[in-house]
């Protein structure tokens, strides 16, 4: 009995972010794959963006993009384009697109999609190769995706 | 005068890419004497490769020197002790390997075919089905852990009788069926990163992933000894690692999803030389 409160706790609170944010289903898409509203309403703060994307158990973006103001991170891999200038070339929605999902962008692309939480086939229970033990969470949360797209503003081509 | 030109500025150009993107142009020759095939012409059912490439030619200039000497290759260590254990008599029936098996060398040949579909049972089979079949049926000894060190020794051991001949498994007949499952693993994107193996070592092959340079993922040269984890590493495991890094529910070690997958790719490597067992980072 204590224990089954004990999981429906843990299953409301666990992954599901504040009451406010729009989830990973109820987000909208433009035609484009752009997000026109923010995740939370909360302002991106840029400085924990920065270390989101540069962080391997977070959004590990340098695995495959290099990003010179990040050039403090050793080995920034080459399988998706440098992201230096991507805040002159997209706007914020369409940043936003395609960190939450850039599949909606550019269709079939090896980028993983960081706000989704279904429609996966043999999703793990992270890292660990096991089946998942609890109803999956997006990658990022939703105040994360906002942080992430505001460190990715801030790349401008001097 | 132009063309002089010209070459400079492509050159100048093309050296900051090159240097690090794509597979370096070094020979695999081991022991001075055993010339490796380690690059040729991809075999048309790879349908998206023009060019195979073993793994060794994306490793570093010290991890690649371990693998062209034995006396520098630490898996030998390992080979070593499988020839030893292939004398050793274990199980109820009171027999070794050698008692029915006139040396390691009788099997010559065998890793390049492998996996194979077996005749009797119809079922695909990997080396490691073979050893334990032995164990079990012919010595009445238990099975090997798949991925422990008696069985990838032992794996080792056998595979190196056939270094340098070429990989050509049967990919027709009674293994279609196998392969087409495999295929289809390899183009399905597993887990919550969405990523097939097509999507690294395909789509993405030469490019750096974080501090990784990516591969074709060849098979030709497993058991590999992985420097990282000093120790012989088995297919299934690498397969294990590589769907357990997309954020996926894995298979198990000697399931038969990973024995169709075995197949699958060690049928995009036909071509290259057996260069078991080699030594990675
Ligand atoms: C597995 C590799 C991979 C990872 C991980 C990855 N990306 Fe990407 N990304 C790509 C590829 C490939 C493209 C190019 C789109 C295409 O054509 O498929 C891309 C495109 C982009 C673009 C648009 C390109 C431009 O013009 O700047 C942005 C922005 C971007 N990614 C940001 C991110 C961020 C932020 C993260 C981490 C949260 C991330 N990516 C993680 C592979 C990746
Ligand atoms: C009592 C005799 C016996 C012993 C002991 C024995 N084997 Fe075998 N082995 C056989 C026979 C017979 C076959 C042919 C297939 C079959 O009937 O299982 C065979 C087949 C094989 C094959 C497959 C060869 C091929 O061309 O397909 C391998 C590999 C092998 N044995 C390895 C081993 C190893 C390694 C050991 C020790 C761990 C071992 N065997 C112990 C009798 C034996
Ligand atoms: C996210 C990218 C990624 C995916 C997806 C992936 N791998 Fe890998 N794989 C790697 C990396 C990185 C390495 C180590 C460097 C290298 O050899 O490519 C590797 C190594 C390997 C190797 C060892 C190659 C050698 O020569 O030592 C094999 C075999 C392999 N992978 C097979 C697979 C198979 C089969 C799949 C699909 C089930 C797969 N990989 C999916 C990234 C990936």
């Amino acid at each position: 009995m204590k224990l089954r409160l004990i999981t429906m706790v843990c299953t409301v609170t666990g992954g599901v972010a504040m009451a406010a944010d729009t989830g990973p289903k109820d987000v909208h898409f433009d035609d484009y794959g752009a997000i026109e509203t923010s995740l939370t309403g909360v302002v991106g703060d840029a400085a924990n963006g920065a270390v989101i994307v540069g962080e391997k158990s977070k959004g590990n973006c340098v695995a495959c993009h290099e990003v010179t103001a990040l050039a403090g991170i050793p080995f920034h891999g080459e399988v998706g384009p440098v992201l230096d200038g991507a805040g002159d070339r997209w706007t914020e929605a369409e940043l936003r697109g395609l960190v939450a999902n850039a599949k909606m962008t550019f269709e079939g692309t090896v980028m993983p999609a960081f706000y989704k939480d279904d429609g996966y086939i043999r999703p793990g229970d992270a890292y660990t190769g096991k089946a998942p033990s609890a109803p999956l969470t997006t990658i990022l949360t939703a105040q994360e995706i906002e942080d992430v797209v505001a460190f990715l503003a801030t790349l401008n081509e001097q | 005068m132009y063309t002089k030109v010209l070459t400079a500025v492509a050159a100048l150009l093309t050296i900051p890419v090159t240097a690090m993107a794509g597979p370096d142009e070094d020979n695999l020759v081991i022991n001075d004497e055993l010339d490796m095939i380690s690059v040729t012409e991809a075999p048309a059912h790879a349908e998206n490769l023009d060019t195979i490439y073993s793994g060794w030619h994306f490793r570093t200039d010290e991890t690649q020197a371990l693998q062209i000497d034995d006396f520098d290759n630490p898996a030998m260590i390992f080979v070593d002790q499988a020839a030893d254990t292939f004398e050793t008599v274990e199980g109820a029936a009171g027999k070794s390997c050698a008692s029915c098996h006139d040396g390691a060398e009788s099997f010559k040949g065998l890793q390049a075919s492998m996996p194979k579909v077996d005749a009797e049972s119809g079922k695909l089979v990997v080396m490691e089905d073979l050893i334990n079949k032995c164990r079990t049926e012919h010595m009445e000894a238990d099975v090997w852990k798949w991925s422990g060190a008696d069985m990838q020794g032992i794996v080792a051991l056998i595979g190196l009788q056939s270094r340098g001949m070429p990989m050509n498994v049967a990919i027709d007949g009674d293994a279609a069926l196998y392969w087409e499952q495999g295929r289809e693993m390899y183009y399905t994107r597993f887990g919550q990163l969405e990523l097939s193996c097509a999507n690294c070592h395909e789509d993405n092959w030469g490019n750096m992933i974080r501090a990784d340079h990516l591969s074709q993922g060849m098979i030709n040269g497993f058991p590999t000894y992985r420097l990282k984890q000093a120790k012989l590493i088995s297919r299934h495991n690498r397969f294990r690692g590589c769907i357990r890094d997309t954020r996926a529910e894995t298979f198990a070690e000697g399931s038969d999803e990973f024995r169709a997958l075995e197949l699958y790719v060690a049928s995009r490597g036909n071509g290259l030389s057996v260069e078991t067992p080699a030594v990675r980072q």
